[in-house]
């Protein structure tokens, strides 16, 4: 009988980077599910039109980058993360956007965002929201043109004509997508967001404005069931430990306490809290996007810090910005602030004094700020390296 | 002819290609990266910054003996800072819609540190001669670059080539707009400033990635070495 005495650390993760992004690619079916059923196919034809670029494009820049040694590509092309970006990017796009939109879109998340700057663990923003963030600059009439949902339609958007409207620009009876959008008393209509900012621009208070059908009965018709399927995948995320509950909770809590303010103060002029929690990006950017270990702030305090900065830059943009929704943005800005984050919350190592009482390890601070961020990178995105290779 | 001296010959490779103010010296980029949304502004910009460069380097090395080291930078900038005036007048006489899609950035040519740091790193310390052909071709450098830039962002932006170019040239040049393809929509960020950034670092990419093609081919030399001859008296 041998008895081997293994080397620490003794606990072994088991979290390889395809499990966990499997895991986050199932979380997003309920959501995606209550897509489908308000919006029709459109989302998912640009998801699987999303994942097929993702994927050819992770294909020729891993064949054009160094090897790693003894891998093949697959091992890479196939751990999910690619696949990941391209579903919360299909999920992001209007329904009926043109496909090139995705195709370009795709492109940029992976060879631009992702592997320009290093490939999986090194990116500084979210690639597919840095990716949405440039198609919703640059094409911003196709980018905002989202259709109400099906049961407000005049005209019967089934599978075929979806695919016909996204490839062609019209349906296969020569509908163009302006005239999909129309309602039968030859209104356009919009995203509830949208809807919401044009009509306080007009001079209707926020109740008025809510009357509208496309709010439906509750808070925002479609979209409320869209984000409580997010919000059903995140608290099974967390319930899985995939993602830590401080980033959603902070930026939940964020956006509760700023819209409650509002709310208390001029009700007529700010949205309550429950409308901005269940319309637009709310629940996916909260527990798909923010939650992100690579682009993310790294010890809970600077999760709480960094969720909390987030949802303030929503609510801002959604009551002062120019865009109607500002998830993409606030996400893309907060990544910018990860790092100067990670420098001012690093917890204490057990045994040293705090940081801040030390007056000359400046350098020391940033210095070991990087180990960290590089090590992070290494553990949560790429696991799967490490566990390959001690194996 | 002194003209094709290996000093003249340097100094030309050193602006054009090795020490490019865009490329290699990253600097100026306010200007660059602003108004190149188009070839035409971009080559009204170049020329401006081109004028300035000759005319600051050839005076900065006039003077170059009288110049105390404590006030060099002011005296610089005030020399700079006349010849863009100049350079302005003109524009605004001869290419006044030019002068007008330039806007604020051809007064800002003063503070473009490409001109300064070569009246400081060049033209303080050499003969007129070299500093103003040092200065002709760090312009011609930085305009080629510019012009680059702005075709790369016209292309993608707006789908032409020299749109607008008559602001610049004169009538007969509305003839030389190109329509490369047609596009229902512009793509806004090719024209946009993070557009500029993104071919800025894509062209510099390039550079670096010829430079290294360039140095694998080259003939590798071989240091001579000494060999020696371990000698181990322990050996069995």
């Amino acid at each position: 009988m041998t008895f081997f005495i293994a080397s620490s650390p003794h606990e072994h993760s088991r979290s390889k980077t395809s499990r966990l992004m499997r895991l986050v690619i199932y979380a997003t079916i309920p959501g995606i599910f209550a897509q489908w059923y308000f919006f029709g196919w459109g989302n998912l034809i640009h998801i699987s039109m999303a994942i097929f670029c993702a994927l050819l494009t992770e294909f020729t820049v891993l064949s054009l980058r160094e090897k790693p040694n003894g891998k093949s590509i697959s091992h890479q092309l196939f751990d999910g993360s690619a696949v990941l970006t391209a579903i919360l990017l299909g999920i992001a796009l209007p329904a009926l956007a043109p496909w090139w939109i995705t195709v370009i879109g795709a492109i940029f998340a992976i060879l631009v965002v992702k592997h320009l700057y290093g490939g999986l663990g090194h990116n500084p923003f979210n690639p597919a929201m840095a990716a949405y963030v440039l198609l919703l600059v640059s094409f911003p009439v196709q980018m905002t043109n989202w259709q109400p949902p099906l049961s407000l339609m005049s005209i019967q958007l089934d599978f075929g004509n979806t695919l016909s409207t996204i490839l062609t620009g019209y349906t296969q009876e020569g509908y163009s997508v302006a005239q999909l959008r129309t309602h039968v008393d030859g209104y356009t209509m919009a995203t509830p967001l949208d809807t919401l900012k044009t009509d306080l621009t007009l001079g209707l208070t926020i109740a008025e404005s809510r009357a509208g059908m496309i709010f439906g009965d509750n808070f925002a018709l479609g979209w409320e069931w869209i984000n409580l399927g997010f919000l059903a995948g995140g608290l099974f995320l967390i319930t899985k430990k995939a993602i830590h509950w401080a980033v959603p909770v902070s930026f939940l809590a964020s956006i509760w306490l700023w819209t409650l303010g509002g709310y208390a103060l001029a009700p007529d002029i700010n949205a309550p809290t429950m409308f901005h929690w269940l319309s637009g990006a709310t629940m996916l950017g909260a527990f798909f996007i923010l939650t992100d270990p690579v682009t993310g702030a790294t010890s809970i305090k600077g999760r709480l810090v960094f969720g909390a900065l987030a949802g303030f830059i929503v609510v801002m943009i959604r009551n002062f910005g120019g865009y109607p929704d500002g998830v993409a943005f606030a996400v893309l800005l907060c990544n910018m602030a990860a790092p100067l984050i990670d420098l001012y919350t690093k917890p204490r190592t057990y045994g040293h004094l705090n940081s801040k009482n030390n007056t000359n390890n400046e350098n020391k601070t940033t210095n070991t700020n990087k180990a960290n961020k590089a090590n992070k990178a290494n553990k949560t995105a790429n696991t799967s390296k490490t566990t390959k290779e001690r194996n | 002819m002194s003209f094709l001296n290996a000093e003249y010959k340097e100094i030309a490779w050193q602006g054009l290609w090795k020490n490019n103010p865009g490329l290699v010296q990253i600097l100026g980029l306010c200007p660059l990266l602003a108004v190149t949304s188009t070839v035409t502004n971009a080559l009204g910009l170049g020329l401006a910054t081109m004028l300035v460069l000759i005319g600051s380097n050839a005076t900065v090395s006039l003077i170059r003996q009288w110049v105390p080291k404590e006030i060099r930078i002011p005296i610089f900038v005030m020399i700079i800072a006349a010849f863009v005036t100049c350079v302005q007048l003109l524009m605004n006489a001869f290419t006044y819609g030019l002068y007008q899609s330039l806007g604020i950035f051809l007064p800002l040519i003063v503070t473009n540190c490409a001109i300064i740091g070569r009246a400081e790193a060049y033209a303080s310390k050499n003969p007129v001669k070299q500093a103003s052909f040092d200065g002709l071709m760090m312009g011609l450098g930085f305009t080629l670059l510019l012009l680059v830039l702005g075709a790369i962002r016209e292309i993608l932006g707006q789908g032409t080539l020299f749109d607008g170019a008559d602001l610049l040239l004169g009538d007969w040049a509305a003839n030389l707009r190109i329509e490369v393809f047609h596009f229902d929509s512009k793509f806004l960020l090719a024209i946009l400033p993070p557009g500029a950034f993104f071919a800025m670092g894509f062209l510099i990419a390039a550079k670096n990635f010829i430079d290294t093609k360039v140095a694998e081919r080259q003939p590798k030399v071989e240091d001579k070495t000494i060999e020696r001859v371990r000698v181990n008296f322990d050996a069995q």
